[in-house]
């Protein structure tokens, strides 16, 4: 069928360009890193950099930092998510404005908002203290970005605030492609909403959830740009996670195996998440 | 019609919807606020950024801090280079994107599995999984500090999310008006460029603002602060960046704000005009 040799020929003339790109700055590299990581000035050198690794206190305890983090911000974000797409879900005055709004941080550079958050954050002339302090929250100024306690939850609400946008978005396409139909239906079995939400809106989103559980938990083992404007990890390192260390061993002990090897270690790490995701809560394959 | 209307009294009813009214005000306000912040504190003059307590309306409004950022010859570069950085990736990502949108739709494409998978990596995993081979590969290129090395990176992993647009809305074109023209006798590459795109128009701007607004192009920030080490090839979120960083008293914090507000002001008139076609384009890439 000289005609679809030829549909055949021309499809992948057009996908060319997109597949050499992709195989050169996003296959090439995963493949590197698992070279380099195995390897130090070119030399074979086994797994001695992985032993490193896990002998590495400045490892584990930015590995903890990541892990941490994603424990809390990605459940704040799934919550919210949820929360603020039901509510935009409703019909009312002003939803296309309030839309936007709550849209809105998704767009923003990360790293520039996080300057902003500094700015909010700042224990002097920071305006985060002044409202705490005249809503009698606390006492005194805080140093926020100076204790490791308080300078955690600095960083996670900057990426809650920043992330859940993208929750909320995909969970909005979930919701309106629930058929109204069955709302109606369960409705006249005299279902109040709570056990609507529960029978209905909760299990045909569950596929949404997952899409947004997968891609926030990733996104969150390499956060970079806000911690990295926000504390630089500190203090003391106490808010330094996986990809900072990451970024200071290539760049300033220059490194490239060991940085290649945390690399590799968090990619495993991610793929054993997913893993997870889909073995205990996933009956639906991700679908591009 | 449901009898729940009637369920409640009126007075009732109207309480739920004071408060439900409530909530999204705050919910509005959340997300806003970092910003508001910003612009307040940018409107502000250097004795009163500094001043205690804070003001939270400027006591006159000054422009010095637009004033002196303007001609502050270095931010303009920032500003310059990342312009040009993210229009060039919007362009190429979007032809890119519309090239194998496509194939992908419309023709049977061999490999078509595997760049799928591609393109999931591509979206799937975060910057610093890739930091290190892409450097390594920018600076045998000779690409440090040339906007290419960030282009590259930016267009590929955009493409997801365009192709995924893209795609979508192809399949809504009708074939029937493809079998006409192949029996008028246009090749597949007329059908495309004459008839195809022009009416993808639409599709075409609502896919170059994602890729603008998108976490690539404008927002990117490890990759710049990577690849771009000489001070005039530095792009905005980097710059804002570094000027915040060093010490407080560095830059004021005035300028530091007004040039956030710069930065982010465009991207907000986008939302603005554009949210429903963004949100539409992102809730049917999402709901695929």
């Amino acid at each position: 069928m000289p005609k679809s040799f030829d549909e055949q020929k021309f499809g992948l003339l057009l996908i060319l360009p997109s597949f050499i790109l992709l195989g050169l700055v996003a296959l090439y590299p995963i493949l590197r890193n698992l070279i380099l990581s195995f390897t130090e000035n070119d030399q074979f050198i086994g797994i001695k950099n992985f032993i490193l690794l896990f002998q590495d206190e400045r490892f584990k305890s930015s590995l903890f930092n990541t892990l941490l983090f994603c424990l809390i911000s990605v459940p704040l974000q799934l919550f919210l998510g949820l929360v603020f797409a039901l509510i935009l879900q409703q019909r009312f005055f002003t939803r296309g404005f309030v839309r936007t709004s709550v849209f809105l941080p998704w767009a923003l550079p990360t790293a520039v908002m996080a300057v902003a958050w500094k700015w909010i954050f700042n224990d002097t002339y920071g305006v985060f203290n002044d409202i705490l302090l005249r809503l009698q929250i606390i006492k005194e100024p805080l140093a926020w970005l100076g204790k490791p306690d308080l300078a955690f939850f600095c960083i996670i609400l900057a990426e809650v605030w920043k992330c859940t946008p993208f929750v909320t978005v995909i969970l909005l396409a979930g919701l309106q492609s629930i058929p109204p139909e069955l709302y109606e239906a369960i409705s006249v079995d005299g279902a109040n909403t709570l056990q609507r939400f529960r029978l209905i809106t909760l299990p045909l989103l569950r596929p949404f959830l997952l899409v947004a559980l997968v891609f926030r938990t990733i996104q969150a083992l390499g956060v970079f740009d806000s911690i990295w404007v926000l504390t630089g990890g500190g203090p003391g390192g106490s808010t330094e996670p996986i990809s900072l260390y990451v970024y200071d061993t290539v760049f300033r002990y220059l490194k490239f195996s060991y940085g290649s090897t945390m690399v590799i270690f968090s990619f495993i790490l991610s793929l054993i998440f997913v893993f997870i995701f889909y073995k205990f809560w996933g009956d639906r394959q991700i679908e591009y | 019609m449901s009898t729940k209307k009637y369920r409640f009294s009126p007075i009732i009813y109207g309480l739920t919807q004071i408060s439900f009214y409530l909530l999204v005000i705050f919910i509005v306000i959340l997300h806003l606020a970092p910003f508001l912040w910003q612009v307040i504190c940018s409107l502000k003059n250097v004795d009163e950024i500094y001043s205690l307590p804070l003001k939270y309306i400027p006591s006159k409004i000054s422009l010095s801090a637009y004033r002196d950022l303007i001609s502050n010859p270095l931010f303009l570069r920032y500003l310059l280079n990342s312009i040009l950085i993210s229009l060039s990736t919007t362009f190429f990502c979007l032809l890119l994107a519309s090239l194998s949108g496509y194939a992908l739709s419309r023709l049977s494409l061999r490999f078509k599995t595997f760049f799928q998978f591609l393109l999931l990596i591509a979206c799937l995993f975060p910057q610093i999984i890739f930091l290190v081979p892409l450097y390594e590969l920018m600076a045998n290129l000779k690409l440090i500090n040339k906007p290419l090395a960030l282009v590259l990176p930016y267009v590929t992993f955009s493409l997801p999310l365009a192709v995924w647009v893209m795609t979508g809305f192809f399949q809504t074109i009708p074939k029937e008006i493809e079998e006409q023209a192949i029996i008028d006798g246009f090749s597949r590459l007329k059908i495309l460029t004459k008839i195809i795109l022009p009416l993808s128009r639409p599709a075409l701007a609502t896919c170059a603002i994602l890729i603008f607004i998108g976490p690539f192009a404008w927002n990117e920030f490890l990759f710049s602060l990577s690849f771009m080490i000489k001070d005039t090839s530095r792009t905005v979120p980097v710059g804002i960046a570094l000027l915040s960083g060093a010490s407080m008293y560095e830059m004021p914090w005035n300028k530091i704000c007004a040039a956030c507000v710069l930065t982010t002001l465009p991207l907000i008139i986008f939302v603005i005009i554009f949210q429903k076609r963004i949100i539409e384009g992102l809730t049917r890439g999402a709901l695929k």
